[in-house]
């Protein structure tokens, strides 16, 4: 049994057709877990899903064991899920150490440490801290966005496209700060377009297709594949 | 002395009178500007809201008048303000329970709230016109005057004579208080900060565990103070004629959107670049210009820009300019 795990999930949107069924995802922590497929494959929406953004209509989600289904997403934040969107992840009008402290804002204790470890982690952040964040570069900004989700020391983070629409070298740095926070850890799982990096820096991977479980192990598995490097790698 | 009497007669006509109804259209303009920045629509019922809180001032300070009670030379209506405010607050979280938090539920678009508070407006008016009225009521009282023209005029020996008015002065001066601690309050308390994050980024606020509820209550809290004081102010300077507040919200969202309209130091500063203009657009010159030009160059005419008929076209065309022009406001806020 893995620390966070969503087993057999369908879900879609209101009333209209199921985008993911029966698909079962799961993460244990200090683990990287990339979820691949084409467009439309339903990444997002699983992912929605382990948040509480979506409710399941079958499966549920579990964390350490507990049946979290029914839980808010509020609820799984307070829990230590932390989510980072992949478009206005960042609260533009406020400055980098405001936005950090809000993605704390459930817990009490004293955050000068945690905003410490936040800066040695992301050390550009710490030259910037009293900047609004509307006057970053997508690359700091994802900093920070990854900064904010941080702040509450979460036990499962998830990250949807991290590294869309960044240059490749910014890309590379990312995905350096996401096998850091592993390293604390943390279950990081993520959806990701530029599948080649990230199943290079993933423990596991799972590949959908129309909302179904199509290939799923390790990344390097993944990657040697050839009916996945032929369908999803384009190579 | 021509050119020290130029600038008292300005000082006296123009800046400190907008000076006092600038502090008074910023408080309006904070307010429109909070609840479009976190509860996003534009609300219609601002300047009945205003005059619906200074009511309870009013009536309170004549209760308290016939019991004998003062406030020494300051006026009766101060001492009124925490409960005014009072009841405005809970008049506010009322109609926000009852009427706005079920389209805010229902996730309704701005327009239809701005609708919706258009309705509360009428309804607002009717309550009022119950109570006290449509009729004009003074409630000033304590000392009237600080400085009187012919005071001044024997201590500086001068031709032109300043009037200060205590109403004036207490205007600056609570205004200055209310707003500085207000934007204390928004960017140094975590409350605060947690309320500019959710209008800033409503759906990531609510991953980082902010309440809406709270943020909701604590704005209305807020607007609720900027509105009774901001009435209250401007009902002690002028007086309370009820239906004047409705008119006033032309300025108010004038102040607001050229400030850009969700950023609170942009509709304070705005209320008085309305207020400016209002008033130096309208004034008559003639004076001014017989003490600075030679007398062969003296106008002969008043040399008004606009009656005073049309100060709120003021307000409607700097509105318009700016939304033509930098639909963000002078001061960068969100889009319209």
């Amino acid at each position: 049994m893995a620390f966070f795990e969503g087993n057999n999930m369908t879900a879609g949107y209101g009333n209209g057709p199921d985008i993911i069924s029966s698909c079962t995802l799961n993460a244990n922590k200090g683990e990287i877990v990339a979820i691949l497929g084409p467009n439309g494959a339903g990444k997002s929406t699983a992912m929605k899903s382990l948040l509480g953004l979506l409710n399941l209509k079958s499966g549920n989600v579990k964390m350490d064991g507990e049946d979290i289904s029914k839980f808010s997403p509020q609820d799984r934040v307070r829990k230590g899920i932390s989510f980072v969107p992949q478009t206005k992840n960042v609260f533009s009008e406020l400055t980098v150490n405001e936005n950090l402290k809000i993605g704390a804002f459930l817990r009490d204790e004293n955050l000068e440490n945690v905003i410490k470890e936040i800066f040695e982690l992301f050390p550009v952040l710490f030259d910037k801290k009293n900047q609004v964040v509307g006057e970053l570069s997508g690359g700091q900004r994802q900093q920070v966005a990854l900064g904010r989700a941080l702040m509450i020391k979460p036990s499962v983070l998830m990250l949807d496209e991290p590294t869309a629409g960044v240059s490749p070298i910014v890309m590379d740095e990312l995905f350096d700060h996401i096998v850091k926070i592993k390293k604390n850890n943390v279950a990081i799982i993520m959806v990701e377009q530029n599948a080649k990096q990230a199943l290079s820096i993933s423990d596991r991977g799972y590949v959908l297709v129309t909302g179904k479980n199509k290939f799923e192990g390790s990344g390097k598995d993944l990657l040697n594949d050839p009916e996945v490097r032929r369908s999803f790698l384009g190579a | 002395m021509d050119f020290l009497n130029a600038i008292i007669l300005l000082l006296n006509f123009t800046i400190l009178p907008a000076l006092t109804y600038g502090s008074q259209l910023a408080l309006g303009a904070i307010f429109v500007t909070l609840i479009y920045g976190v509860l996003r629509f534009a609300n219609f019922a601002t300047g009945d809201m205003m005059s619906f809180g200074t009511m309870f001032a009013v009536i309170l300070t004549y209760y308290l008048q016939s019991l004998g009670i003062n406030f020494g030379m300051l006026p009766t209506a101060l001492l009124t303000i925490p409960f005014a405010v009072f009841m405005m607050i809970f008049y506010m979280l009322t109609v926000d329970k009852f009427v706005f938090g079920y389209y805010r539920l229902k996730k309704s678009p701005p327009v239809q709230l701005a609708m919706v508070s258009v309705g509360v407006m009428f309804v607002t008016q009717a309550i009022i016109r119950i109570i006290i009225g449509p009729s004009d009521r003074r409630f000033l009282d304590g000392e009237k005057f600080i400085l009187k023209a012919r005071e001044f005029k024997e201590i500086t020996g001068l031709n032109e004579g300043l009037t200060i008015k205590s109403t004036q002065i207490i205007t600056i001066f609570v205004t200055i208080i209310v707003v500085s601690t207000m934007f204390w309050f928004l960017n140094k308390t975590k409350t605060g900060t947690s309320m500019r994050a959710y209008s800033d980024n409503e759906d990531l606020a609510l991953l980082s565990g902010i309440d809406p509820k709270k943020v909701v209550l604590i704005t209305w809290i807020i607007a609720g103070i900027l509105a009774t004081i901001g009435g209250i102010l401007y009902g002690l300077d002028k007086s309370y004629r009820p239906f004047v507040y409705f008119n006033n919200m032309l300025p108010i969202f004038a102040a607001a959107i050229v400030g850009g309209i969700g950023n609170p130091y942009g509709a304070f500063l705005g209320g008085y670049v309305i207020a400016f203009a209002e008033i130096f657009l309208t004034y008559a010159y003639k004076k001014f210009f017989m003490y600075i030009l030679p007398e062969s160059l003296e106008p002969t005419s008043l040399v008004q820009l606009l009656s005073t008929d049309y100060k709120f076209a003021i307000s409607f065309s700097i509105l318009v300019i700016v939304l033509l022009f930098r639909p963000s406001g002078i001061f960068e806020g969100k889009k319209i």
